[in-house]
């Protein structure tokens, strides 16, 4: 175990972990208060003037400084969607882990604990599941989704159904490795401890193991952001995640897409570049709690 | 003979070993085969044994860990591993154990005072907070430890304390009855003897009766009452501890009795033939001691001997002593 | 000359990014041709580092930080990797606790035993069959033909530390440096294969470094002990001398805490504390916290170990009998 001062003591002594740190801060702020420091709101059609389309980043021939990084064809102005559409994609992104997070670690459990056939039914089902891309199912759902309802109820739901999809196909990566530690776990006496004194299943997985399963948890759910984050700007970048008036990275990037050839490329490249720094962030973070929380990496300290 | 706190009356244990779903053998492993031991309130019976032979299971059952596979468990002359739990709750708080290992034995997440209070808001729920903060801090002390841990976290105490803490758990609802599953076999030689004597002085101001299971034999001498020596899932022996040092009646109990170092030296002198436990899963016929005993003949390979009663007083299973 | 020497040997381990604590501090050891020399320790005094460093296998982030070792006149810690391994597995050989450390699980006994011959001597195939089967044999091993084509996992414990025995013994070492070897095995198990070490170093001459926390083995087995305490040796002598005679108040209080010294039912010596981790030693004598004739020179320095002892007010013998 490792207590918090030593664990700001290793962030701190890890350039790596420090910029990732700061990147992702930056972005979350930036997302989190958008609707102050955003120059423009993008969803707001009075404040949109279609007389501003297409315009260059600022500091080119024809720029406009109240446009930073320029304009899109309907005349918003790129850093505000994108200011907007990181925290609609952060919100997808944390959103779909909860939802991965509460079912793998409860399916997980379960089946650690448990044993027997149901723990043989939930893992075969982990494995047909994780058999099928994630992409593929989120197409057929959010397919079949748009398909059945208009267009307007489709956008009103259209981050829930996201949240859920992507939630719903990734469990079986967080139920896979709560049930390895489980099945480490419940091997140790202080189960048995437990049970000497007759405490229900129930409270025994969720007041003893459960939280002595939550280092690999933590890590694989920063690494499951970035994941979900990504799938969902594929899945927009489809046309099948976010409609184009609540636009996330994904979804701004497909519509700049258009214009790349017209020689707008800001549209693209500036959600694409800001897409890139939050799923590269967010993995290095990860990649960097699982050396520090991985007691075999770590030696002569405790 | 007063009346028997804790009994087992023909207990038998079984695992069935995993195989091949397609496989049509069904091993099965005998854990126990047909133990009967009763225990006298205040003594310290002790379970001596090596790997394999079933006395950490012993332990196992009469905690409620595992389900017999057959026989009866009694504590007090009610029959408990039939138990419904609501019926089971008051008799657990009177039954508590020890762990072998204080490193795995107590939640490296909570501190020791949840740890302690565990039991008692669980077994005795009616208990006021202020009560059970008294209770823990009365048993911190008389094992030794200080209060001001109770706040702390297991990994920052050596395997002593965490040995202490784990006994203070035990003894934290008050219980008559402790199974003790070779408590100081992972501690420190210097830290053992501080166990041993904690055990003891408990013993002594609270009037337990300890289920002590060891290898050691060293440690039976010293600290029980009374001793049952197992081999493969049966009882070969069971005596006073003074009856069985002074004359070991079964030949496996003066094979381990042999088998103890002496510090005065020369008992490894001369060589030893390796001599290899039968495979727990097919078990011999006779004896399980046979392929291993210098007295075996062709009795010992067929008939199994059952435990009787010596003249001494001593029961033993062996078809070879008066 | 000894054959083996070992002077002021220091081992260290990095602790943060510029200090280092020591695990070994400042160790002498000298060891006889066909000498049996017991190491004695709890657990963290250092005495598995010994051995580890007498074969320069200190690993990664651990250092040898300072002495030498000794081998028939040679530095073994200024020699190269292709040097040491002429020795190591070779003229010097190791058994662990574990046999599975040496053993490889996917290749047959008889595989691991040719090619370890191989490795050192010039040999043919057939020829160096014919000498492994005899090894296995001479270690008692039932139907040493067959179990050549055996893979570890198809032998018990006691007969994989056989087997790893035997390997030790192909390339006729001159010195067998023993951690723990019968720890994981059973009492009687471990009877056996003690007599067997014993039997064979007499037998070939072999010096033996014998590493334990148990002092009833190393009464049994060795001519000289050890006794080693947090990173230093604390007490040396002949091993009946200080069995029966300690003079550092720790091996005193080690030897009056075993439970076949006290009468069943009695309390037990017991020496308060428990040993200091090596990043927090105290000043002076490592020991100074838990012994009961502590002196403010014992606080101050630590003392040197002279006549057999390293401390200040070393026992004389009528005390150590009380």
């Amino acid at each position: 175990m490792i207590s918090f001062s030593a664990f700001l003591k290793r962030f701190l002594s890890d350039p790596v972990a420090i910029g990732a740190g700061i990147v992702l801060l930056v972005l979350v702020l930036m997302a989190v208060l958008a609707p102050l420091i955003a120059p423009q709101n993008p969803y707001d059609p009075l404040q949109l003037d279609i007389m501003d389309s297409e315009m260059p980043p600022a500091w080119k021939p024809g720029g406009d400084e109240r446009f930073l990084l320029g304009t899109d064809a309907q005349g918003r102005g790129v850093l505000s969607t994108i200011m907007y559409g990181t925290g609609i994609s952060l919100l997808i992104g944390v959103g779909a882990v909860i939802v991965q997070a509460v079912l793998g670690i409860t399916l997980g459990l379960i089946a650690g604990y448990k044993g027997g056939w149901i723990d043989s039914f939930l893992m075969r089902l982990a494995d047909i599941q994780l058999s099928l891309s994630t992409l593929m199912m989120a197409i057929i759902a959010l397919a079949l989704f748009s398909a059945a309802f208009d267009a307007n109820t489709y956008a009103d739901y259209a981050i829930i159904m996201l949240i859920l999809v992507i939630g719903i196909a990734e469990w079986p990566k967080f139920a896979r490795t709560v049930r390895s530690s489980v099945l480490g776990e419940k091997k140790k006496e202080y189960v048995d401890a437990a049970r000497v004194i007759g405490l229900p299943a129930r409270r025994i997985m969720w007041g003893h193991i459960l939280p002595n399963t939550l280092t690999p948890v933590l890590v694989i759910s920063t690494i499951q952001v970035a994941e979900a984050i990504m799938i969902e700007a594929s899945l927009s970048f489809l046309g099948l995640g976010m409609p184009t008036d609540r636009p996330s990275l994904g979804s701004l990037i497909r519509s700049g897409f258009e214009f790349i050839f017209s020689g707008s490329w800001w549209i693209t490249l500036f959600p694409a570049l800001v897409l890139i720094a939050l799923v590269l962030s967010l993995n290095l973070l990860g990649d960097w709690l699982r050396d520090v929380l991985n007691p075999k990496l770590r030696r002569g300290e405790d | 003979m007063t009346q028997p706190i804790v009994e087992t009356r023909g207990l038998e244990m079984r695992f069935a070993l995993p195989t091949h779903f397609l496989s049509r053998e069904k091993p099965v492993l005998h854990a126990l085969n047909g133990v009967d031991v009763s225990i006298q309130p205040g003594e310290s019976f002790c379970v001596v044994g090596e790997s394999g032979c079933g006395k950490t299971t012993l332990g196992r059952a009469i905690m409620g860990l595992l389900a017999p596979s057959a026989g009866e468990i009694l504590f007090r002359d009610q029959r408990i591993d039939t138990m419904d739990e609501r019926m089971r709750k008051p008799i657990r708080a009177e039954m508590q154990m020890v762990f072998q290992n204080p490193y795995a034995s107590l939640n490296p997440r909570r501190n020791v005072f949840d740890t302690l209070a565990e039991p008692i808001r669980h077994l005795l729920p009616d208990t006021p907070a202020a009560e059970v903060r008294e209770q823990v801090e009365s048993v911190l002390a008389a094992t030794g430890c200080d209060p001001s841990w109770q706040r702390r976290l297991p990994h920052e105490f050596s395997g002593g304390q965490r040995q202490r803490i784990a006994i203070a758990r035990a003894l934290v609802t008050n219980p008559a009855f402790i199974v003790a599953d070779e408590p100081i076999s992972a501690l420190d030689v210097s830290i053992q003897a501080q166990i041993l004597n904690l055990l003891t002085d408990l013993q002594a101001d609270r009037g337990l009766t300890y289920l002590f299971i060891t290898h050691d034999l060293s440690v039976v001498e010293h600290f029980g009452s009374r001793v049952a020596v197992m081999y493969l899932g049966q009882v070969m022996e069971l005596a006073e501890t003074q009856a069985i040092f002074a004359q070991p009646k079964h030949p496996y109990t003066r094979l381990l009795l042999e088998a103890i170092p002496k510090l005065e030296g020369g008992s490894f002198d001369k060589p030893r033939t390796p001599g290899e436990l039968p495979d727990p899963v097919n078990l011999p016929v006779g004896c399980p001691f046979a392929p291993r005993c210098p007295l075996a003949d062709a009795r010992c390979r067929a008939e199994r001997p059952k435990l009787r009663t010596l003249a001494n007083g001593t029961q033993a299973a062996c078809h070879h002593t008066e | 000359m000894a054959m083996l020497e070992v002077q002021d040997l220091h081992v260290a381990f990095p602790r943060g990014k510029r200090d280092e604590v020591e695990a070994l501090r400042g160790v002498n050891l000298h060891l006889e041709k066909g000498e049996r020399l017991g190491v004695v320790g709890e657990s963290g005094a250092g005495k598995s580092m010994l051995a580890f460093a007498i074969l320069n296998l200190i690993a990664d982030p651990g250092r040898v930080s300072g002495g030498r070792v000794m081998f028939h006149g040679e530095n073994l810690l200024d020699l190269s990797e292709r040097g040491i391994r002429g020795i190591r597995g070779n003229r010097i050989s190791m058994i662990f606790q574990d046999p599975m450390v040496t053993l490889n699980p996917v290749l047959t006994i008889g595989t691991q035993m040719i090619e370890t011959l191989k490795a050192h001597r010039k040999i043919s195939d057939a020829e160096a069959r014919k000498l492994c089967i005899e090894r296995l044999k001479q270690v008692a091993i039932p139907s040493a033909e067959s179990r050549m084509d055996a893979y570890p996992h198809e032998l018990s414990g006691g007969l994989r530390q056989r087997v790893v025995i035997a390997i030790a013994l192909l390339t006729d070492p001159e010195l067998i440096i023993a951690d723990e070897p019968t720890t994981a095995l059973d009492v009687t198990i471990q009877a056996e294969i003690m007599a067997l070490i014993l039997k064979l170093c007499r037998e070939n001459d072999v010096a033996l470094i014998l590493i334990t926390h148990d002092l009833g083995v190393v009464a049994e087995v060795t001519e000289r002990i050890m006794i080693m305490y947090a990173g230093l040796c604390v007490e040396e002598g002949r091993t009946q001398d200080i069995i029966n005679a300690p003079r550092h108040p720790y091996t005193a209080g080690l030897l009056k805490a075993l439970p076949q010294k006290a009468g069943r039912g009695q309390r037990l010596y017991q020496i308060p504390g428990s040993m200091p981790p090596i990043t927090a030693l105290p000043p002076g004598c490592a020991y100074n916290p838990r012994c009961e004739f502590a002196a403010d020179r014992c606080r101050a320095t630590i003392p040197p170990l002279a006549g057999g002892v390293a401390c200040f007010h070393p026992l004389q013998e009528e005390e150590a009998a009380s």
